[in-house]
């Protein structure tokens, strides 16, 4: 999953050195955060957010073959 | 970007020489020459040649690996055909599990597809517009629609109330648009603001 999420966000950015991915599991619920150069932040999340939500529906739908419940959060 | 700068006793042999490094052919590189070199007499005041090549970012070929990349790791071992007209790009996805990268009424498909258009215009001088398709799911999916609006114009001449749809893309409305064109009993238009912009159907009175 973090491999996904990596090979989806770096093509997309000025500097993919900078992309991290940082995963916090939870007894029901792994949550991805992402971290990218705060020069990429718009790449990531798009006009209305439409960039994350495209992000987001790729890596939930890897995510629905898992057992737990998958979160994608972007941070600075 | 790849580059390397080579040199060699001639232009042709530094070439030769820098495109045995990036392991590539003449044809996706760009060449530009720093000094042609000179043959000097019996090597004396001789100058070798020197190059720098460039390897030229192909936007389509970087599409597709972007693609093969998100889907290996997905889990689903996707072929890809390529189809280019023009500005348009058309990926035809197929093999097994394409479920999941159609996911429920096209959602997932649809991400691809932005994220694909994303990938490829980064790296292009002209605007590319990307269509994905896995399995002939649009073709599918368009016959639906048409039926559909069919269906919903029909109910809302029968009710004489406004039909309002489900929010869709753009393309996809646009096939509704089309299909009801010739309808004279009824009028279609869009309402709302992406990404909730859906058709609305009004019978004529």
């Amino acid at each position: 999953m973090k491999e996904l999420i990596e090979t989806i966000v770096k093509p997309l950015v000025d500097f993919p050195e900078d992309v991290h991915v940082n995963v916090t599991e939870e007894s029901d619920r792994i949550t991805y955060k992402l971290n990218v150069n705060k020069s990429d932040m718009g790449k990531v999340i798009g006009k209305q957010g439409r960039v994350a939500k495209a992000i987001r529906t790729v890596v939930y739908a890897a995510g629905s073959t898992q057992q737990k419940k998958v979160f994608l959060e972007i941070v600075e | 970007m790849r580059q390397v700068t080579a040199t060699g006793q001639t232009v042709v042999e530094a070439v030769k020489s820098a495109l045995a490094q990036l392991e590539t052919t003449e044809d996706r590189t760009e060449v530009s020459i720093i000094d042609e070199g000179k043959k000097g007499i019996f090597g004396f005041g001789s100058r070798p040649a020197i190059v720098k090549v460039t390897v030229k970012i192909d936007p389509v070929e970087e599409a597709q690996q972007f693609l093969l990349d998100v889907s290996e790791k997905m889990g689903v071992a996707a072929n890809i055909e390529v189809k280019r007209e023009g500005k348009q790009v058309q990926f035809l996805l197929s093999g097994e599990k394409m479920a999941l990268l159609i996911g429920k009424r096209g959602q997932t498909l649809n991400s691809l597809q932005y994220l694909t258009q994303l990938v490829i215009n980064r790296f292009a001088d002209q605007y590319f517009t990307v269509i994905l398709d896995a399995e002939d799911y649009r073709k599918r999916r368009n016959e639906t629609l048409i039926h559909l609006a069919e269906r919903l114009a029909e109910k809302a001449q029968r009710t004489g109330q406004k039909v309002t749809l489900e929010p869709m893309p753009s393309y996809e409305r646009k096939v509704i648009h089309t299909a009801l064109m010739g309808n004279k009993r009824i009028k279609t238009y869009s309402d709302g603001v992406e990404p909730n912009r859906h058709i609305v159907i009004t019978p004529n009175k």
